[in-house]
């Protein structure tokens, strides 16, 4: 008779990557939900499409590399993987941006770099920064949410337009596309017009663009859900949508007719989706305590200056692949102190 | 040194020991000049040129410099020919010169370039000295022009663009191109895809190696006698 020798601890939680990652697919469902509720069906043909060429394509991998495929498949990271992308690209994105970009996320990213618990990077945001830099038009193009428009897209009109083009339905993509809040924000102030003039537009809502808004909330459930289950930490997300508050509101404080209000910055665009399910991804993320805060921090600074700054109007997914590279440095200087040890210097 | 061995030099230069997929040498050019076929293939022939030309004068007067001051020498006969080829392609391939730009006169900061002086040509004679930088070159030029093929043909959709800069009017037609339809991946042709291009080409060399020496390994257990004798 054998016996298995392990290491501590020998205590094992229920807390397999199947279980993770089903937990934060289950966390995206409110959000997903509501996007579809704003945006059409073109958000649930985007996923559809992203997770299956996301499975396809880590099936082939791992083929490739003479695994297994079938445990890994089963894992879900690549449908999450997937998922996530999926969510921050337009919804009416024709399909091969999408195929591409979901591949890319799984085959060079994720896979090359020897798969899930390896890659340096956040699969889902480097395939995101892939399509916006070399697809900038149609990646800016966003929907305008049917509370605006008056219209929901209905699923046989998704199709047509996301594998046909938008001439398909008889429309141009101005016809049925806008500029995103953060977009629309920043086209305004590069004019030099005042923020209380620009809200005198009718896509703001009480916080940031009508209907935007309230797609944060959702996924604000689910993040508190997955910290209530302790599947994140809540130092990341706190951290990062703390800084990007504080920040905001300094320079709100100091002029607040060109900087936009602080629970604008919260309220638009990926920060609530980025603070819970992309910055705190556990592979490229910090992982100490004192780590995610700084590493949360960080994100959320980088996030104000590429919105107000940089060249792009939301700034999620480059904050969170700068603070990828930053993260195993972050992690270096932070490891907490071992128990017993004195004064820091023999840690 | 009284046999030398042309042939591995050749292949040396141009598989085994080549500079960008091995040594990894030269890599400023190119990542930066490589977003099109004729481009890289006109930087490449423009370093194998230098290198040729350096390599064979730093080997006919390894003999009278001293080591202390090797390396000042060589890098005056390197810039030198540089600027003769500067010169040169200023007057003979005036818009390929305005297209490479600053990365003509940056040919003489190439690590190739000092590296083989260092390294072969003040240690070999002439003769297997020019062989080297023939080789080297070569070697280098054909990564340069791969990859400049890969990316602008994804970047952009075409392949062989502005081949006229290089060849001639004949070669005004050879650019092949997939249409106005085809969008381009601008992230090819920006410095990332220039990363990605290369870590696939030097992923592409190592298989084919691997292969090799498979394949290699099964003919001497299929010949045991032959080896024994190798």
């Amino acid at each position: 008779m054998q016996f298995p020798v392990t290491s501590s601890p020998h205590l094992q939680g229920g807390n397999h990557v199947q279980r993770v990652m089903g937990l934060v697919l289950l966390a995206l469902l409110p959000g997903t939900t509501a996007l579809w509720w704003y945006f059409g069906w073109g958000v649930v043909l985007n996923i559809a499409i992203a997770d299956l060429t996301a499975v396809v394509s880590e099936w082939l991998v791992l083929r490739l590399r003479g695994r297994d495929p079938r445990a890994t498949v089963a894992d879900l990271s690549a449908l999450l993987t997937a998922w996530l992308l999926a969510l921050a690209l337009p919804p009416l994105l024709p399909w091969w941006q999408t195929v591409l970009g979901s591949a890319f996320a799984i085959i060079i990213v994720k896979q090359l770099f020897g798969g899930l618990g390896f890659n340096p990077f956040n699969p889902a945001m480097a395939a995101y920064a892939l399509l916006l830099i070399s697809f900038p038009a149609d990646m800016t193009h966003w929907l305008t949410p049917a509370i605006l428009s008056g219209h929901s897209v209905t699923l046989p009109e998704a199709w047509q337009a996301i594998f046909h083009g938008p001439a398909a339905l008889g429309q141009t993509w101005d016809a049925v596309t806008g500029a995103t809040p953060l977009d629309h924000m920043r086209t305004e102030l590069s004019q030099n017009h005042m923020i209380s003039e620009i809200r005198q537009s009718l896509v703001w809502g009480d916080f940031g663009g009508r209907g935007w808004e309230w797609v944060g909330n959702w996924f604000l459930l689910g993040g508190l859900f997955l910290i209530w289950h302790g599947v994140i930490s809540w130092r990341i997300p706190f951290g990062m949508l703390t800084a990007l508050l504080f920040v905001a509101g300094v320079f709100w404080a100091i002029d607040a007719q060109t900087h936009p209000f602080p629970a604008f910055h919260l309220f638009s665009g990926g920060a609530i989706l980025g603070a819970f399910f992309i910055a705190t991804d556990p592979v490229t993320a910090s992982t100490t305590p004192r780590g995610q805060l700084i590493y949360g921090a960080m994100i959320g600074v980088l996030v104000f200056i590429i919105r107000s700054w940089g060249g792009y109007p939301d700034a999620v997914a480059f904050s969170v692949l700068l603070m990828n590279m930053a993260a195993p440095t972050i992690d270096y200087y932070t490891q907490p102190q071992v128990f017993g040890a004195k004064d820091g210097n023999d840690g | 040194m009284a046999d030398i061995d042309y042939k591995r030099i050749t292949l040396d230069g141009l598989w085994h020991n080549n500079q960008a997929l091995v040594a990894l040498l030269g890599l400023c050019p190119l990542m930066a000049v490589t977003n099109t076929a004729v481009n890289g293939l006109g930087l490449g022939l423009a370093t194998t040129a230098v290198l040729l030309m350096s390599n064979v004068t730093v080997s006919g007067i390894r003999h009278w410099v001293r080591a202390e001051v090797r390396l000042p020498v060589f890098v005056m006969i390197i810039a030198s020919f540089v600027t003769s080829v500067e010169l040169m392609m200023n007057a003979w391939f005036h818009e390929l010169y305005r297209i490479l730009g600053i990365f003509i006169p940056l040919i003489v900061t190439n690590c190739t370039i000092i590296g083989r002086a260092e390294a072969f040509a003040s240690r070999n004679p002439v003769g297997a000295s020019a062989v080297d930088g023939l080789a080297m070159g070569l070697g280098s030029t054909a990564v340069l022009a791969t990859l400049g093929a890969m990316r602008e043909f994804i970047g952009q959709g075409t392949l062989l663009a502005g081949a006229h800069l290089l060849f001639g009017d004949v070669a005004r037609g050879w650019e092949f191109s997939l249409g106005d339809n085809y969008q381009g991946l601008l992230l090819a042709i920006l410095p990332p895809g220039a990363f990605m291009g290369l870590g696939f080409l030097i992923a592409t060399k190592n298989i084919l190696n691997k292969r090799a020496s498979r394949s290699a390994q099964k003919a001497a257990q299929s010949m045991p006698a032959q080896a024994a004798e190798a």
